[in-house]
């Protein structure tokens, strides 16, 4: 049976993991190609690195980076920030990642997710979004609206209209970083996340407000989230991946158990 | 020395890594001659059929992949590199592929909406009978899958293991004499993957 997979995030600024307060009050968490070798040891299914000053900062990627973390784990990893052209996503696929994460400029430039599955193969392509709840369902159907740039701008673009036409595009994988949840512990916002695993063929994964296992389980079973992403109750030593699949394990949710 | 073919179908560079982590060299080529000297070929792949066939056939490779797995060089295909070693694909619409091995690859038609295509993820492999190659592995081991298509032998032989996924078991491992062939990505599926490769290392395929 194919497992769930957990997937931690690296969130880095200056090479260093950072918690994901975005852009505010950021607590250096340590090196990321340390980080990376402790949570594969402790059997992470894959893991996301975000270089998240690259795009407002307007420079590349971290190749050299990307390359460290290639060369120390043997499990797959996704790469996001930074990322404008074809070029740089086949500099960040060579430097040994398998996966390039696109979100703002997927927005700006649907046909970036065209051109990359293209050119690298839909599994090659991951979307992120980060939808928050709305009112306006004239514009958004759904309930749920994009946002950009770090939760800063709205899009008007309805979510799940925009993960369904991301998949016909080429998107292999959609990751749904909910911006209501997303910091908060409570819990991954399930409704958004189930409503687009329902509405999509391609794995989805449930990102933001993990706090403890049963919000996992929760991402899987009632949302249908084929991985989750788990960030700060792993950083801060909250929990650890032992802990959270063990309690998988035990609620009959298949995960990995040994590696 | 180990040579990985590179034929435009995706990226090696884990695959190059994976073996340097075990401490062997590789040198990744499209050189028929270079093929041929090879002591062991790795034949990995990802993307589509169809244009992977063209850059074979435009890279003039087919006639070198036929002899080094003829002559009992130690071969191991990987993802896109597997399904190619067979007759044909269903992928790009019908694809006539290497035709090394009997049979062909299908593709995942799930019943169940949530069996989402590709499968992308770990799932195990069961063994179908003991093998050098899966040497300390434990059985129902899981590895890295990420495909749409699947390998379907014609001789049933061939299987060396399965895996299930979206209502059907297929043949995730197959192997014959000295040609070894996997659908998940052994140098992405950790500790356990990298004792699949050091395996196919030490491997002397009976002849």
């Amino acid at each position: 049976m194919l497992t769930k997979r957990i997937i931690p995030c690296l969130d880095i600024i200056n090479r260093r993991v950072t918690k994901g307060v975005r852009f505010t009050n950021n607590i250096d968490l340590g090196d990321p190609v340390e980080m990376a070798v402790r949570y594969s040891d402790e059997g992470c299914d894959e893991l996301v690195v975000y270089d998240i000053t690259a795009s407002a900062e307007q420079r590349p990627i971290d190749i050299g980076m990307v390359r460290e973390v290639a060369r120390a784990i043997r499990i797959p990893f996704a790469v996001g920030g930074g990322i404008a052209t074809l070029d740089d996503m086949s500099r960040v696929l060579l430097a040994g990642a398998e996966k390039i994460s696109v979100n703002s400029l997927a927005v700006r430039t649907p046909s970036i997710i065209a051109d990359g599955a293209r050119a690298f193969g839909n599994q090659c392509m991951v979307l992120g979004m980060d939808p928050v709840a709305t009112a306006d369902r004239t514009r958004c159907p759904s309930g749920y609206e994009v946002t950009t740039r770090g939760f800063r701008e709205r899009t008007g673009m309805d979510a799940v209209a925009w993960a369904r036409r991301a998949e016909a595009l080429g998107a292999g994988e959609i990751v749904v970083n909910s911006v209501d949840a997303d910091g908060t512990r409570a819990g991954f916002e399930l409704t958004i996340t189930r409503l687009i695993a329902e509405a999509v063929n391609v794995p989805v994964v449930a990102s933001g407000g993990a706090g403890c296992a049963a919000h996992l389980r929760d991402a899987f079973t009632v949302a249908g989230a084929d991985a989750v992403i788990v960030a700060g109750i792993l950083h801060t030593g909250h929990t650890t991946l032992g802990q959270l699949k063990h309690a998988l394990h035990a609620d009959g949710v298949p995960v990995r158990m040994h590696w | 020395m180990l040579a990985i073919v590179d034929y435009k179908a995706g990226n090696l560079t884990s695959v190059q890594l994976a073996f340097g982590a075990l401490g062997c060299d590789t040198t990744v080529t499209s050189d028929p001659a270079e093929i041929r000297a090879a002591e062991r070929v790795v034949f990995p792949g990802v993307g589509a059929a169809g244009s992977a066939m063209s850059h074979l056939d435009a890279l003039g490779l087919a006639p070198a992949l036929r002899d080094v797995t003829a002559r009992g060089t130690p071969f191991l295909g990987i993802c896109l590199g597997t399904q190619i070693l067979f007759d044909a694909s269903e992928e790009d619409g019908g694809t006539v592929t290497l035709g090394l091995l009997p049979g062909r690859a299908v593709r995942f038609r799930p019943s169940d909406r949530r069996d989402k295509v590709p499968q992308i993820g770990w799932n195990q492999v069961k063994a179908s009978r003991p093998h050098p190659l899966l040497a300390g592995i434990a059985d129902e081991s899981e590895f890295y899958f990420v495909h749409s298509y699947y390998p379907a032998p014609a001789d049933p032989c061939l299987t060396l293991g399965t895996t299930c996924y979206a209502g059907v078991t297929f043949s995730s491992m197959v192997v014959r004499g000295n040609v070894a062939a996997t659908q998940f990505h052994p140098e992405k599926s950790g500790r356990i993957g990298l004792r699949l490769l050091d395996n196919f290392l030490r491997w002397t395929p009976d002849t």
